[in-house]
Order: C-alpha cells, then sequence, then structure tokens
C-alpha cells in the first residue's frame, strides 16, 4: 500500500488515528504514545494494526483571563501568591469541560492549600480528599496527587493537581491545613506509593502491613489468576487481548 | 484462660494478651491485677463483630469503661474494584463501581456516568426522562439506604424491632428496583448516556401505591423512636461533632447537617435536574447521633415528595428516549428485554442483522471496544444519602478509565470516630459509628 | 422379624445417625459473617418477608463459639482471610460452611490482586451458593439443601470411612483444566 494511496488516506481519518484534540484548550500535553489497537505486542499481533501510533494528549494550559467566576479565583489566588511571595507556586491553569485545575509546585502545596483555605477571598473550607495518578510515560513527573477543593462560602470547586517523579516520590502533607486528608493520604501511599512529608502516621490503610509493591501504580499487575473450566483456561482480564 | 494460637503474648509490644472466650473473666481480672494494670485495658473489636456496621476494626483503649483512645483498622473489604475498572470499558466500569458502596448503588452509578457524560461533553444531551428516571431511582434508593442505616443502627443498640420494620419497608423499595432495573442490587442500570432500559408497563402504579404505603409506615418510625426514652438515652448527646469538626474532617451528608448548616450537593450544585424539584434540606441542630437519626427520618419525607413529583413527570413522558440519540455511545440496536423476558422482536434483530450493515458493525464495536472518551479528567460529586459522593475519572483518550478514584463519603467520615467516641463510653462507640452509617463496602473499595 | 415386631405401638426405630443428623439440621445456629453485599441480603432473610425463622435459624450467633454454620457473605479479601481461617478454627464442631455468593465461592468479577479466588482456598466449603449477589430466597435453598447433607451425615468408624472414600475419590479426580468437553 503506498503512503500516497486513497487507502492510507482512509486510515489516516479513521477515527484510531485521529488524535483526540480537547477542543476548548489551545494547547495540549504530552503524556505518552498509544500504539497499536490490541493490546498485543511483538509477533502475537496478527492485527495488521501493530503500526498505528498516537499521542496521549491531555489538555493544556488555558489562556487568561479565564471563564467567569474561575478568574475571579485564578486572580485572588495570584494575589494572595504574590503577597506570600510564591511567584513561582502555580506552574499553570487549565479549564476543561468548566473545571478549573491550578498545577502547583510540590515544595510549595502547603503554602497554597494554607492561602486557599484561610484567604477571605478564596475560602476553599473543604477538601474533597486526595487522588493519586500514574502516568508512567510521563517522564520526570509520573506521580500526580489531585486535589479537589470545595468552598462553600462562594459554591466554587476547584482541583488542585501536583507531580512528583517515580525517583523521588515526595509530596507535603496537606494533614496541618486539611485534617480529612489523614486517612486519603495515606490510601494514596499505600496505592501509588507517595510519600507524603509530615504526615503524622503514613502507614498502610487498605492493603496488609506486609503487602509488597503499592497495587493501583501502573507497573503492578491487576494480579488476576486464569480461570480454569473444563479444558477451557481462560488468562486474567489483564492478559487477555483487548482494545487499548 | 486457654491458650490461643493466634494470639501468642510475642504479638504486642507491651503488656500482655488475654483471649477471651467466655467464663474466664476470673482469670482475667486475676491476670490485670498481677501485670497492675486494673483500669487500662486495650480492647481489639471487630473486624467481625456484629455491632461494627460491617468489617470494621476498632481498637479502643479503654480506661474502666470510659474510652481514652479510639482507632478504626480498615481495609478488611478492599476489592480492588479502582483498578479493576481500568482493564474494563467505559460502560463496564458501571458494572464495578455499583458494588462499592453496596446500600446506594445508584449514587456510584450516577456520579461516575456524570463525570465519562462531562468528558464525553454529552451533558446536556442527556434525555429529559433518562434523568428524571435517575432522580427517581436515587431517591428511591436514599429510602431503602436510610432504612437500613436505622435498621441496623436500631438493631445495634437492641431496638431489634427497628431492624425488622425497616427490612420490611425495604424490601418495598427493593421490589421496585427489581420491576424497574431487574435486580434487586448492583444495578449497572445507570449508564453513561442514559439510562439502560425504559421503564416497564405498570411501573407508575407500582410507585404510586408504594409511596401511599411509605405514607402510612413512616411515621411508626416516628412513633416508636422520636420520644422513645430508651432510644433517646442512648442516642442523645452522644457522638458530638460541631461544624468546625465537621469541616476540618470533611465531613457531609447527615452528620454535617445535624450541626444546622444546610448543605446539600442537590441544592448547592444541582445534577440530573434537581433544580426543578420542590424538597426541603433538613437540618437539626444538636449535633449528635439522635439529630442524624432525625435528619434521616425527615429525608425519607423528602425523598418521598420528591419521587412523586419524578413520578408525575414520567407519566407525562411515555415513549421518550432514555438514553442519548448519538450512536457513538447509545448502542444503535437498541437491544432491550421485554416484559416476558424475552429479547427484541424477530423484525427488529432481522433489521438489525439483515438489513443495516453498518449498524450490526457500529453495535459490535461498541459491545467489544467501546466507545473512547477524550482526554482529561472530570469530578462530579452527587448527595449520596452518606454525603458527598464524586469520582474522579480520568481518561488518556482511550476506551477504557485511566484512573478511576472515588470519594467515598463511608471513608472520609469514618475518620470522625475517634473525635465522637473519645472521651464517652464504650456503649457509646458503637452509637457514634452506626450514626456515622459508613458502609464499609464504600469505606474500602 | 426383629425387634421392630414385638415393639408396643407409639415407638419407631431409627439409626443414631439418624436422629444425629435430625437433630443437627433441626438446630442450626449461623455465625453472622457478614461482608459485602452478599451479608446485607443475609440479613433480609433473616428479616420479617423471608423469615429464616421458619427453618428455626433466625438466631444469627455473634460468637462462632456458639455457631455451627459459618455463611460467608460476600467477597474475601487478602487482609480478611486469616480473621476468616481463625473465626472458623474458633467455631465448635460439628461445622459448615456456606460460600455465598460468586465472590465467596471464586472470587466472581473481582479477578484481582485484593480478593481470595474463593473462600475453599482458605476453609472447607460444604455448600456453594451462585448469584451476585444471590437473592433471599436461594440462601434459603442453598441452606435447606445443606440440611440434607446434614441429615445424611455419618457417625464414627461410619464417617472415618466416608472421609476416606472421599479423600481418595478426590486424589482419583481429573482436575479441572484437564477435562474435557463442552463448557458446561
Amino acid at each position: 500500500m503506498s503512503d500516497q494511496g486513497p487507502d492510507q488516506a482512509a486510515v489516516d481519518q479513521s477515527p484510531e488515528n485521529t488524535a483526540h484534540l480537547p477542543a476548548e484548550a489551545g494547547q495540549v500535553q504530552a503524556v505518552g504514545a498509544r500504539s497499536g489497537m490490541f493490546g498485543v505486542k511483538g509477533t502475537g499481533d496478527t492485527s495488521g494494526y501493530g503500526g498505528l501510533a498516537a499521542p496521549i494528549v491531555f489538555p493544556g494550559a488555558t489562556s487568561r483571563p479565564l471563564e467567569g467566576w474561575r478568574e475571579d479565583v485564578a486572580a485572588a489566588l495570584d494575589t494572595a501568591l504574590a503577597g506570600g511571595g510564591l511567584h513561582t507556586a502555580l506552574q499553570q491553569v487549565v479549564v476543561h469541560r468548566g473545571e478549573v485545575t491550578f498545577h502547583v509546585r510540590r515544595e510549595d502545596l502547603l503554602a497554597v492549600a494554607t492561602l486557599l483555605r484561610d484567604d477571605p477571598a478564596l475560602r476553599f473550607e473543604l477538601c474533597s480528599g486526595v487522588s493519586g495518578v500514574h502516568y508512567p510515560a510521563d517522564t520526570g513527573r509520573e506521580l500526580h496527587a489531585v486535589y479537589h477543593l470545595l468552598s462553600m462560602t462562594f459554591n466554587r470547586r476547584i482541583r488542585l493537581e501536583v507531580t512528583a517523579p517515580d525517583a523521588d516520590p515526595r509530596l507535603p502533607s496537606t494533614v496541618p491545613v486539611y485534617p480529612t486528608n489523614d486517612w486519603h493520604e495515606r490510601e494514596t501511599f499505600d496505592m501509588f506509593g507517595i510519600v507524603f512529608d509530615g504526615h503524622p502516621a503514613l502507614t498502610r490503610i487498605l492493603m496488609p502491613d506486609d503487602w509488597p509493591g503499592h497495587p493501583q501504580r501502573k507497573d503492578y499487575p491487576l494480579g488476576g489468576i486464569p480461570v480454569e473450566y473444563k479444558g477451557g483456561t481462560v488468562p486474567p482480564p489483564d492478559q487477555r487481548r483487548s482494545y487499548n | 484462660m486457654s491458650q490461643d494460637i493466634y494470639a501468642g503474648a510475642n504479638d504486642t509490644s507491651e503488656g500482655r494478651v488475654f483471649t477471651v472466650s467466655g467464663q474466664d473473666w476470673d482469670s482475667i481480672s486475676q491476670g490485670l491485677a498481677d501485670e497492675g494494670m486494673e483500669e487500662r485495658v486495650v480492647v481489639n473489636m471487630g473486624p467481625q463483630h456484629p455491632s461494627t456496621h460491617g468489617v470494621l476494626r476498632l481498637i479502643l483503649e479503654l480506661e474502666g469503661e470510659t474510652v481514652t483512645e479510639a482507632r478504626c483498622g480498615i481495609g478488611y473489604l478492599h476489592t480492588g474494584i479502582e483498578k479493576n475498572m481500568e482493564y474494563r470499558s467505559w460502560v463496564q466500569g458501571v458494572t464495578f463501581c455499583t458494588r462499592m458502596d453496596y446500600l446506594s448503588p445508584f449514587y456510584n452509578e450516577t456520579t461516575y456516568s456524570l463525570g465519562v457524560e462531562r468528558l464525553l461533553d454529552i451533558e446536556d444531551e442527556i434525555p429529559e426522562k433518562a434523568s428524571v428516571m435517575r432522580v427517581l431511582l436515587m431517591e428511591l434508593n436514599r429510602l431503602s439506604s436510610h432504612l437500613v442505616c436505622i435498621a441496623t443502627g436500631g438493631m445495634e443498640i437492641g431496638a431489634l424491632t427497628v431492624m425488622t420494620i425497616g427490612f420490611r419497608e425495604r424490601e418495598l423499595v427493593l421490589d421496585l428496583f427489581e420491576l424497574i432495573t431487574g435486580l434487586r442490587m448492583n444495578h449497572a442500570f445507570i449508564r453513561p448516556g442514559g439510562v439502560a432500559q425504559d421503564l416497564p408497563p405498570g411501573a407508575l402504579d407500582e410507585i404510586a401505591g408504594f409511596v401511599a404505603l411509605m405514607k402510612k409506615r413512616l411515621p411508626e418510625y416516628a412513633a416508636l423512636c422520636n420520644a422513645n426514652p430508651i432510644f433517646k438515652a442512648r442516642l442523645e448527646n452522644v457522638g458530638h461533632l460541631d461544624l468546625e469538626g465537621c469541616l476540618a474532617l470533611g465531613m457531609t451528608g447527615p452528620v454535617l447537617r445535624s450541626t444546622g448548616y444546610p448543605w446539600d450537593l442537590r441544592k448547592s450544585e444541582p445534577y440530573c435536574g434537581y433544580e426543578d424539584y420542590d424538597f426541603e434540606v433538613q437540618t437539626w441542630d444538636t449535633m449528635d447521633a439522635y439529630g442524624r437519626f432525625r435528619i434521616r427520618l425527615a429525608e425519607m419525607w423528602e425523598s418521598l415528595k420528591i419521587v412523586e413529583q419524578a413520578a408525575a413527570r414520567l407519566a407525562k413522558l411515555e415513549g421518550a428516549p432514555v438514553m442519548v440519540s448519538d450512536k457513538k455511545v447509545a448502542w444503535p440496536s437498541q437491544l432491550s428485554i421485554g416484559r416476558d423476558g424475552l429479547g427484541n422482536s424477530l423484525d427488529h434483530i432481522r433489521h438489525i442483522m439483515g438489513e443495516s450493515m453498518e449498524g450490526l458493525i457500529h453495535h459490535f464495536k461498541l459491545v467489544t471496544e467501546g466507545f473512547r472518551v477524550p482526554a482529561g479528567q472530570a469530578y462530579v460529586p452527587v448527595e449520596s444519602p452518606r454525603g458527598e459522593l464524586g469520582a474522579h475519572v480520568v481518561s488518556d483518550g482511550g476506551t477504557r478509565p485511566f484512573r478511576a478514584h472515588f470519594r467515598d463519603p463511608s471513608f472520609t467520615n469514618l475518620q470522625a470516630t475517634s473525635v465522637m467516641s473519645e472521651g464517652g463510653m464504650i456503649a457509646d462507640v458503637i452509637v457514634a459509628v452506626a450514626s456515622i452509617d459508613p458502609v464499609m463496602g464504600g469505606v474500602d473499595r | 422379624m426383629g425387634i421392630e415386631e414385638k415393639l408396643p405401638s407409639g415407638v419407631l426405630l431409627t439409626t443414631v445417625e439418624g436422629v444425629a443428623g435430625y437433630m443437627r439440621k433441626a438446630s442450626f445456629w449461623p455465625a453472622t459473617f457478614g461482608l459485602a453485599c452478599c451479608a446485607i441480603e443475609m440479613m433480609t432473610s433473616g428479616g420479617p418477608k423471608y423469615d429464616l425463622a421458619r427453618f428455626g435459624m433466625e438466631v444469627f450467633r455473634a460468637s462462632p463459639r456458639q455457631a455451627d454454620l459459618m455463611i460467608v457473605a460476600g467477597r474475601v479479601s487478602q487482609k480478611m482471610a486469616p480473621v476468616l481461617r481463625q473465626i472458623y478454627d474458633q467455631m465448635a464442631e460439628p461445622k459448615w460452611v456456606l460460600a455465598m455468593g460468586v465472590c465467596a465461592s471464586s472470587g466472581g468479577m473481582f479477578n484481582n490482586y485484593a480478593i481470595v479466588q474463593g473462600v475453599d482456598h482458605v476453609v472447607p466449603v460444604d455448600m456453594y451458593l451462585p448469584g451476585c449477589p444471590p437473592r433471599p430466597e436461594m440462601l434459603i435453598d442453598a441452606i435447606l439443601k445443606l440440611h440434607d447433607q446434614v441429615q445424611a451425615g455419618k457417625l464414627g468408624a461410619n464417617r472415618l470411612a466416608q472421609i476416606e472414600q472421599r479423600e481418595n475419590d478426590a486424589l482419583k479426580a481429573v482436575p479441572t483444566s484437564e477435562m474435557k468437553g463442552l463448557l458446561r
């Protein structure tokens, strides 16, 4: 099949090969690439789709001013950060599907969280916990911790995102500011191995104390066993042929 | 005291281990006296204990009968659901997350579906009937969940009649669920894009009958409990937690509302069209277990009101679609099961299999591969019976969730156990935990 | 021919095994071992609509030392497995185990790192009950089927012979993965 042939053009336009660019955000942020279609690598792949490659892109920074109340929050945060001498704390602001995400430098997380809770123009009183995400292909910032904050005063909801490299998985603990994150940080440590410095008692919470590894990281297998029945064997879900 | 092979003397860093197996109190008190620790005892309660609301483990340090330190041990029901979801398609994820908080399955499904819909950017295209059905099912679910909370809470303090009547009414709700979704629990009925099926014929009549019956039955709870001196003596001024404590600990739901703060996501951040329903946010100002009980009781009345309104709307929406029209998300073949338990008519199947090749291919691709969700992350919380339940859904543009994390209110609220019970009596620990109403499936996921 | 011909009226003859089995099956005392979703259905079975009391077993015992039937209702995590075994060991003989639901029977849909793939890895199971979760009627049916097993239980030398027979049968049995034939 020649590259200029009509067939190739059709392949390029097929849904598998179109980059899924987030519509509203101008910039994108690549965090890896997807190859093939069926999750099988090497000679086992007889599908003919093994050569497909598509970047995995997430919505990138949104240009200011933001939409509606989000700009109020961002501006108030800018002012508060400048007052606290934390000009470099905010790495980028992403608005996607109406939800605003502040990417914060990890060293400044505690200071930013304190400002967000205490500043009269911000007042994010409630933290809805920590959610860890592991992006193995996002080199240098593999481990993300995501905090959802809620301001009951203004009825606004924002998201904080902090990253740490796999080689140094340490983040400051937010328990001094939001005591509710006690168990949430323990869970994130248990599942992702992110060490929260300053946490009062960072131990495993869901898995047994002597469990090796951190199960919800992407490099930890699902851990299923093959199901055998009357001569048939079905591999566990993570080893089956599947779409990716 | 018999020798126990499981709790040897080496398993503790300090003190001596006693295994209580009945009729051995003398030897234990003698042993405690020998150790010089007549008053201070550390008691392990659970994870298999009838009064800990599931497989919760409590480690209580006691001075006589006063609790000086209470800690929770959780994780005994950790199921790895979030990891499992990463290996299934977006629609199949509903099947997994419905089993998290098994007393409020529709809320798990809704928060996950709303998150996926936001990422798909089809929030505005959800048909009205699907939203109304979601509201109907969620409010029915709030009824059944609060009934179990009151029932098991009653059982744990010895009020067995409360338990039996609670389960009696819950059966009525489950019968409705079975009629509408086909299952009593773990429905996987609310899916990204809408709901799985239309209302079956006769469902609205059943709902009307149920509402009429519940209006007769709910006063029984008030008559049995509200002014019952024993009930009040066990619940009043127990499990105290004020507003500041609630906000610091991230408490939501009835616990937060028992401080008098009317915070309800159905009012503050309406989803599924809750802004169009007429209901009140119930509060109480005693900040104790009794207030939480009264809030739950009052919320059941409000849920009945919403169920009535939703049923009235559904009566006008006969034949309306319950799934988005976008055939990239909904199944083009619209397979469904009829009242006779059989599938679609032969004509319909013939049309799909024989006449519409594209539809067939599309259906096959959607079922085996599933739809792709644009990369990004979303968090759409809902007000579950226990508080703010939210799913942090992350997509990398693939056919399967990259990560789905559930912020479960049971998990967060359970942290208040120590604050609520330290300094109180050991019997009040049970009441405090029951007033939080944790569901261990949601805590451990 | 035998003694039965000379008996006065109103006397029935049976075996000791028969009487013991009858007594045992009619007075099951289950231990509450509710874990997950199935536990709610187990409680419902004891509730007013399904009323397990009809079969003489509404008394769910909180202490394993007073129980002779363990209904493992729900998914058993790796963290719970040692606790489960300890509770089983604390129960007095004779004792039976009912694995309620697919998670307890085989791990079910949770084929992953956290869940024990079938509680029979930890304790011997007498009755498997499929369903996710099984309806209360199914639980009651499983318990009644277990009643039949208990009624037919052996005692003394017969029991030892039965155990040996089952052991030999199990040793000769074809592993599931080597079975041939249709998947049914």
